[in-house]
């Protein structure tokens, strides 16, 4: 187990990167707390398995530094920077059987064959093949071998982290239910540094004590899940996390006060908003449908019943925005405005969120 | 679901049929044909029963040359396997030198095959050849005319020349099919380089290998063209091979009846290793099937 530290990292698939859009990871600077979980959380192709494999070594970062408890391994080979990693895909040793196939990495680093045995039959049980420890890992289906490549990750127990890219891609719903459970009590009874990488959010959330969200080659924001709800760092941020995401809607801000074509929109806190393209961001939990015309004007498209709560679909000039209401709400043809709870609003100048000038202001509004 | 039946759908097979018959059935009962019957020329022919069969089954010569075939063909798989393994193995994984290999290799197997006999037939003559002559000045006795083993060396040399490439391509394109997270894994788990052999790439490559191996062997044990324009099958009988003496028997004795019997039974034999070769096969492929 260890703390990583990120150093100025930054990486490039191309020889002589010249501008930032040549970067596939740019600059970054982070620490990873020894024994935490961490979920890294963004679309396809954002930099998310690039950064995984800069981390266990499978990738040489083109600048920075990578270092495991202070001291620099960006120059290690895999093999000695002590890291377990579980793919995407199944990665089993076909001709071996189950048993085999857990015990290879304890068996390759000259563990004693008592303690081989026991941890095997203790990662049997976790991950429920102890029936079928003495297969052949060839005839397995896709998730019993997905589990075989788990328990190949976690049966090392000095490890100085355990890296996931996507494992439960190939497994069933329920199955990945039950696996996330385990891997979360695992996490906990031995405190491993945990880096999962994952594109669904409810994934990440349900796993990581912090959440990485990264857009782009760029980590937007790193926190826990209640904070990324709350108060979303920048607009990808908001719109990636929540079903459906944040509306985000173009705003022109004046102290207190926002202004929407025409329409003054308190908010919860002065702003001094810069130059640049100001938009206004709000969950669709924290919209209050209206139907005195008082708010923001806005024509009903569609009502959507998911069961739990209702989407509520609306066209602001053009802009498509979604209200969530409780289940048992009704939700009246004549709605013609909205209003938004000014404590739930945020502000974002290019993109990033900015901080309001008295940060108290918005705590009392609330 | 119900099937209908309609017994016109026989005869959406039946250019098949027509196929299969003008192209294998009917030259095949001709060679049946000849193999249970005699003639003293003139084109009278009478019948002679399992006679022919008979005498090639006791005859030595069919046997000796049955012998030096499967002796030929274990050597040239035992060579060609292992060493196209490990040139594929060797070769670059991606970029200009794949490209620049591959085409490198694939130059012997667009060689015709008696131009393949020609070019080692010169190669190796003592006087001119560039081999023979070579040895020849180093004090090496080697004359594959005279000597039956120069003469099986270079045979088993050109075939291994000819044909090594196609294994080792198979066995790239193998070895090409791996994700690298097999890698990536195995790093992770500290396996050594054999253990990724052994665990990782032989399994993987075990379905193109098989490919490999019912070729070479098809391909060898039916081998005619190379060793007849070197050695012609000499000196003496050393390296006449079983289609070179089936054709000695049926042009060169003319003695149709013994070499249709012959024909036949190399035929089978050949049919039946394919049908081992198949099975084993299948079975390989109906255990990968249940993932």
């Amino acid at each position: 187990m260890a703390r990583i530290t990120l150093d100025n990292l930054a990486h490039s698939y191309l020889p002589n990167p010249s501008s930032e859009a040549d970067y596939a990871l740019k600059e970054l600077n982070h620490d990873w707390v020894n024994g935490e979980a961490y979920a890294l959380l963004g679309a396809s192709g954002c930099g998310k398995t690039t950064l995984l494999s800069i981390i266990s070594g499978l990738l040489h970062p083109s600048q920075g530094r990578i270092l495991f408890d202070g001291q620099d391994v960006t120059d290690a080979p895999t093999a000695k920077r002590n890291i377990a990693q579980v793919f995407q895909f199944p990665v089993v040793y076909d001709t071996m059987t189950v048993r085999q196939n857990l015990a290879f990495p304890l068996r390759n680093r000259g563990a004693d064959p008592a303690y081989v045995a026991a941890r095997v039959s203790q990662i049997a049980a976790m991950i429920g093949m102890e029936a079928m420890l003495d297969r052949k890992a060839r005839g397995l289906t896709a998730d019993a071998k997905q589990k075989i490549s788990l328990g190949r990750g976690m049966v090392r127990q000095d490890v100085n982290a355990l890296l996931f890219d996507e494992p439960l891609t190939v497994i069933d719903p329920h199955m990945k239910w039950e696996l996330r459970t385990q891997l979360k009590s695992l996490h906990h009874e031995f405190g491993h540094t945990m880096i999962y990488v994952t594109h669904d959010q409810t994934e990440a959330l349900t796993f990581a004590d912090k959440v990485v969200v990264m857009h782009e080659g760029r980590v937007v924001q790193i926190g826990t899940p209640q904070e990324l709800f709350e108060t979303p760092a920048h607009t990808f941020v908001g719109y990636f996390i929540g079903s459906p995401g944040m509306n985000v809607i173009d705003a022109r801000i004046d102290g207190t006060m926002a202004t929407i074509g025409s329409t003054q929109i308190p908010l919860g806190a002065a702003y001094r908003a810069g130059p640049g393209r100001v938009q206004l961001g709000v969950r669709p939990e924290f919209v209050r449908l209206a139907t005195d015309g008082i708010g923001l004007p806005v024509r009903l498209r569609a009502v959507q019943d998911v069961g739990r709560h209702k989407i509520v679909r609306l066209d602001l000039s053009g802009q498509e925005i979604n209200v969530i209401v409780a289940e048992g709400a009704s939700v009246s043809a004549d709605t013609n405005a909205i209003t938004f709870d000014p404590s739930a609003i945020n502000i974002y100048v290019d993109d990033w969120r900015i901080e309001p000038l008295d940060y108290n202001a918005g705590k009392v509004g609330s | 679901m119900n099937k209908t039946v309609n017994q016109r759908a026989w005869f959406l097979v039946l250019p098949v049929l027509l196929l299969v018959a003008f192209s294998a059935v009917i030259p095949l009962m001709t060679v049946v044909n000849y193999s249970v019957q005699d003639t003293f020329g003139s084109n009278v022919f009478f019948w002679a029963g399992l006679g022919w069969f008979e005498q090639m089954l006791a005859s030595e010569r069919m046997w000796d040359a049955l012998g030096r075939q499967i002796i030929f063909s274990l050597i040239i798989l035992a060579i060609e396997i292992p060493l196209g393994v490990f040139i594929a193995l060797n070769m670059p994984k991606k970029g200009f030198w794949t490209s620049f290999c591959l085409v490198l290799m694939s130059l012997p197997l667009l060689i015709p095959w008696n131009v393949v006999g020609t070019i080692w037939q010169i190669f190796g003559r003592v006087d001119i050849g560039l081999l023979g002559h070579t040895l020849a000045a180093m004090g090496i006795s080697y004359n594959y005319t005279q000597n039956a083993v120069a003469a099986w060396a270079t045979v088993i040399v050109m075939d291994v020349w000819h044909w090594t490439s196609l294994v080792a391509l198979l066995a790239f394109a193998g070895l090409q099919s791996i994700p690298d997270a097999y890698y990536q894994a195995a790093k992770i788990d500290q396996a050594s380089r054999f253990d990724v052999f052994r665990f990782i790439e032989l399994p993987k490559m075990a379905g193109v290998l098989l490919i490999a191996v019912l070729l070479r062997f098809m391909d060898s044990f039916m081998i005619y063209t190379e060793p007849f324009v070197v050695t012609g099958g000499g000196p003496g009988n050393a390296t006449t091979f079983l289609s070179i003496d089936l054709v000695k028997m049926a042009l060169g004795q003319f003695d149709l009846g013994p070499a249709a019997a012959f024909s036949l039974m190399y035929f089978l034999v050949i049919l039946l290793i394919s049908w081992v070769f198949y099975t084993v096969m299948t079975n390989l492929d109906k255990r990968d099937g249940q993932r």
